[in-house]
């Protein structure tokens, strides 16, 4: 079967893998293909499984669950019509604090101001940030937050009560601790996948801009960010869409109301904080309808986040093609 | 700058620009203040991390004593108590989702690394596992409890374990690709030149090579999923009792867990709970950021 | 193969029993690229070929196709056949696997593995599934590949602590350790310091007794030096592309001192590199 076998000389070892080393190579080859497979196999699977099962709920209420504001498990009416608005408007809100926050941060961490040892306790500042629990993010918001913002929001409401956004007070939970904290949970994400954005841009085009006469903040306002831009905006989309998702911050802080209101003072809910606090005393028919919901969530989250994916895609391929 | 300027021969009255910086002037001005303003972000931003820590050391950690991780949550109105079977919970709930995610994740990278980097099946299932990076947690949770506990019609650890693991897969998965497909060609090379099979170039020398950057992507998804919270409401739900009970392995009942008992107890008009809240966050805290500095020990012995 | 094709193809003359690696190689293409055309080298048993040429004028593609280390390239296809003792390299029954564990490779850059000394060398050992005295072969591959000396004090240390000319001797007696009939060697001395590349073509005319070898160099004085034939490559860029080709295979000696090919005398005064 060995057809070198003639090649050998007297103390040559060599010889062919043995059929067990075929075998296993084989089967090595095979498991892993089928693995690959497997990961395309269990997105299948998750949107079927949540697909399928709010099946019911769809045929029972439609599209108005969606324009529904009550919530009322004892006369089987639902709709989630105030959850969409508060997990839109909370994330909003978060995205605006972290957003600001966060390309600050990246500014700060990539463009020299600091000496690469402070740099990089700062850049460890953040990860930390991402590492925290979010369970312990909302106890954190209950015992200090709250506590801290009221006094400033009740004279807000009290004193611009006219203006829509501070038109209630702050009893304890509500919109704006939830965002606060929200913010402070996308922040790692939106900091990070600015840095990396920034740090795409070519080192020649900086050098231009300060070859020109351009001051430190001209370089970074005029010619880095709109460089960096389109990583950045793939940032601040990423991390629009772990806002979405984000659940144990806002269902310990956001007050679970079903209530549309601008107010930041005022208790909300979201989707995810809806799920989280209905599912695990739910009934079969609210299993049904939260099934429906958690279709709503998916289905937001996943086309907010294949958008960042597809202009974080872009943006590499820009840097690698312009390079 | 000297006044004697090799290029000012010619014109006796030329006078070299002034080169210092004028603070006064708008430019450089706008430039102080926002550079300012950018410290000013940076410390603001680092304040909730340094509050966090020190409500968690200081409200935690007057509670810690050795009960809390012997006895068992208390009741309404109870003194005392501690928390040990959450611990030994979340173990074994993320132990499950470990022992699922890992050998699906690192398999599943050797094919997107190795077997097939530029196949078609290799983009669509990169693109899947970034999806699955941006799943919202609680969906995770949503997943498991229609596919194992409606299935086994009971709460319990395996399915707990399995809305984890669907989170700590794309992490495994992508650290792992990256860290085998740093591993240079020459030493692959070397490997094929003996007369390796492909399995014997992955399995003696891209694994063992690529294993630091593999550990790390594994410590961070442990690390996140110990964290957890919303995949296990409703799937490991949670337990005022030992996994083993009289001698009696409960596997398929509801396991507690730190997170879930931090989120019950949040909610509780009472001061004993509360306590108890701090210091599972403070231990659960120290479980996660030691699994952080492992990761980056791992990661810092690759270079 | 029949003696007569094989001698037709052998532009030496020499007995065909004596060739180990029949390789006639008329196109190389990596995707639309023709990177080789009209290569025919034989490998001659128990001798040093050489194979010299500027830069790009593929001889190290040609000594890859031997053992197909090429098979890792995409797009690699070839025009020709590659014999091993009459058996087809390429045939459709053959495993590459099994060609390299016959016709080992030392590379331009060390590549000793991330594990200690002995496990590199007995790296191919273990692979055989080799039944006997494993502390015996590996000390006489260290010994035949002239390290021995240095590391046998410290075989548990990592093959990545010795210096560079360590760690090539090192893949060396990794190579050897298995005793492929041929060994392959691309640029090994192209890394290392003077010194370094002493022992080591020492090391390779101490080897020739057993093993066959075929080294690419781009030191024309190592050709001269070690090589028994020579084979010298240039590359066409007539044709807009930049394709290797052989200008001229002879005795080392021929080659040298009295090229037949115009382009052969010009690269060997050094008109060109």
């Amino acid at each position: 079967m060995n057809m070198f076998e003639q090649a050998r000389s007297a103390d040559s070892v060599s010889g062919p893998p043995s059929k067990g080393d075929y075998f296993f190579d084989r089967a090595f080859q095979w498991l892993a293909k089928a693995f690959a497979w497997a990961i395309l196999a269990v997105v299948a699977a998750l949107l079927l499984e949540v697909g399928s099962k709010a099946i019911p709920a769809i045929k029972d209420y439609h599209i108005g669950f969606l324009t529904s504001t009550t919530w009322d498990a004892n006369k089987d009416q639902f709709g989630i019509l105030p959850e969409i608005w508060g997990t839109l408007y909370s994330s909003f809100l978060a995205l605006i604090i972290a957003g600001f926050f966060g390309v600050m941060m990246a500014i700060f961490l990539t463009q020299d101001f600091l000496p690469p040892r402070l740099a990089a306790i700062f850049r460890i500042i953040v990860e930390l940030l991402a590492a925290i629990p979010s369970v312990v993010y909302g106890l954190w918001g209950i015992f200090v937050v709250i506590p801290a913002i009221r006094p400033l929001a009740n004279w807000l409401n009290e004193t611009f009560g006219m203006i829509p956004f501070f038109s209630t007070s702050l009893s304890g939970p509500g919109m704006l601790p939830a965002a606060l904290v929200l913010a402070i949970m996308v922040l790692p994400t939106i900091a990070a996948v600015s840095q990396d954005a920034l740090r795409l841009v070519p080192y020649r085009i900086k050098e231009a801009a300060y070859g020109l006469g351009a001051t430190r903040w001209e370089a970074i306002l005029r010619v880095m960010l709109p460089t960096a831009s389109t990583g950045i905006f793939g940032a601040l989309v990423l991390g629009f869409g772990r806002a979405l998702g984000e659940t144990m911050a806002l269902a310990m802080l956001v007050g679970n109301s079903n209530q549309i209101s601008l107010s930041l003072f005022s208790p909300a809910n979201t989707l995810a904080a809806l799920l989280a606090l209905n599912f695990p005393e739910a009934g079969e028919t609210e299993v049904k309808v939260l099934m429906y919901a958690a279709l709503v969530l998916m289905l937001i989250t996943l086309a907010v986040n294949v958008a960042g994916t597809a202009i974080m895609t872009m943006t590499n391929k820009q840097a690698g093609g312009g390079r | 700058m000297s006044t004697n300027n090799p290029f000012d021969s010619g014109a006796g009255d030329w006078q070299p620009p002034d080169l210092g910086r004028s603070l006064t002037e708008g430019r450089a001005l706008r430039s102080t203040l926002l550079s300012g303003l950018a410290w000013a972000c940076a410390l603001l931003a680092s304040v909730p991390l340094l509050s966090v820590l020190y409500m968690l050391i200081v409200r935690g950690g007057s509670r810690l004593s050795l009960e809390l991780f012997t006895e068992l949550p208390p009741a309404g109105f109870e003194e005392g108590g501690g928390f040990g079977n959450a611990i030994v919970g979340t173990f074994v709930t993320v132990g499950i989702g470990a022992l699922i995610s890992i050998p699906f994740g690192i398999l599943a990278a050797v094919f997107l690394a190795e077997l097939g980097p530029d196949s078609k099946l290799a983009s669509w299932a990169r693109f899947c596992a970034k999806t699955l990076t941006g799943l919202p947690s609680i969906l995770a949770g949503v997943f498991a409890y229609a596919l194992v506990v409606l299935t086994t019609g009971t709460y319990s650890a395996p399915a707990g374990g399995v809305a984890l693991a669907l989170l700590m897969l794309p992490t495994v998965v992508l650290t792992a690709e990256e860290a085998m497909k740093m591993v240079t060609q020459k030493m692959k090379d070397a490997a094929y030149g003996m007369g390796c099979t492909r399995t014997q170039v992955i399995m003696k020398v891209v694994l063992p090579t690529a294993l630091p950057g593999i550990l790390t992507g594994v410590m961070l998804a442990i690390a996140r999923a110990a964290g957890e919270t919303a995949p296990l409401l409703f799937t490991a739900l949670f337990s005022n009792f030992w996994l083993l009970e009289e001698g009696e392995m409960h596997l398929m009942a509801p396991i507690a867990s730190l997170s879930v008992l931090i989120y019950n107890f949040s909610g509780m008009p009472f001061d004993n709970q509360i306590e108890l809240a701090w210091a599972a966050s403070l231990v659960l805290v120290m479980f996660v950021l030691i699994f952080n500095i492992v990761s980056r020990v791992f990661g810092q012995s690759k270079a | 193969m029949s003696a007569v094709l094989a001698n037709a193809l052998n532009p030496m003359g020499s007995p065909a029993a004596g060739v180990v690696i029949d390789c006639r190689l008329d196109k190389i293409f990596y995707g639309d690229f023709l990177a080789v055309r009209d290569s025919h080298v034989p490998i001659q048993k128990g001798q040093i070929t050489g194979f010299i040429g500027p830069s790009g004028c593929g001889k190290s593609t040609v000594l890859r196709s031997l053992n197909r280390m090429n098979d890792l390239v995409r797009g690699f296809r070839f025009d020709g056949h590659v014999h091993f003792h009459g058996q087809d390299v390429y045939g459709a029954n053959v495993d590459p696997v099994v060609v390299r564990r016959y016709i080992g490779m030392v590379f331009q850059q060390p590549n000793p593995f991330a594990m200690s000394i002995y496990d590199n060398v007995a790296f191919g050992l273990k692979l055989n599934r080799f039944k006997g005295d494993m502390d015996e072969r590996v000390e006489k591959a260290l010994r035949k590949a002239a390290i021995w000396d240095e590391v046998k004090d410290k075989l548990k240390n990592s093959g990545l602590s010795l210096s560079g000319g360590q760690q090539q001797r090192l893949c060396i007696a990794r190579a050897i350790a298995t005793e492929p009939s041929v060994v392959l060697m691309d640029e090994p001395c192209s890394a290392l310091d003077p010194i370094a590349t002493r022992k080591i073509e020492e090391l390779m005319l101490e080897l020739k007794t057993k093993y066959t070898i075929a080294l690419v160099t781009h030191n024309m004085q190592q050709a001269t030096r070690v090589a028994d034939k020579t084979a010298f490559f240039s590359v066409d860029i007539s044709k807009g592309g930049r394709t290797g080709y052989l200008v001229e295979l002879g005795d080392t000696r021929q080659i040298f001192e009295d090229p037949r090919e115009e382009l052969t005398k010009q690269y060997i005064s050094g008109e060109f590199s």
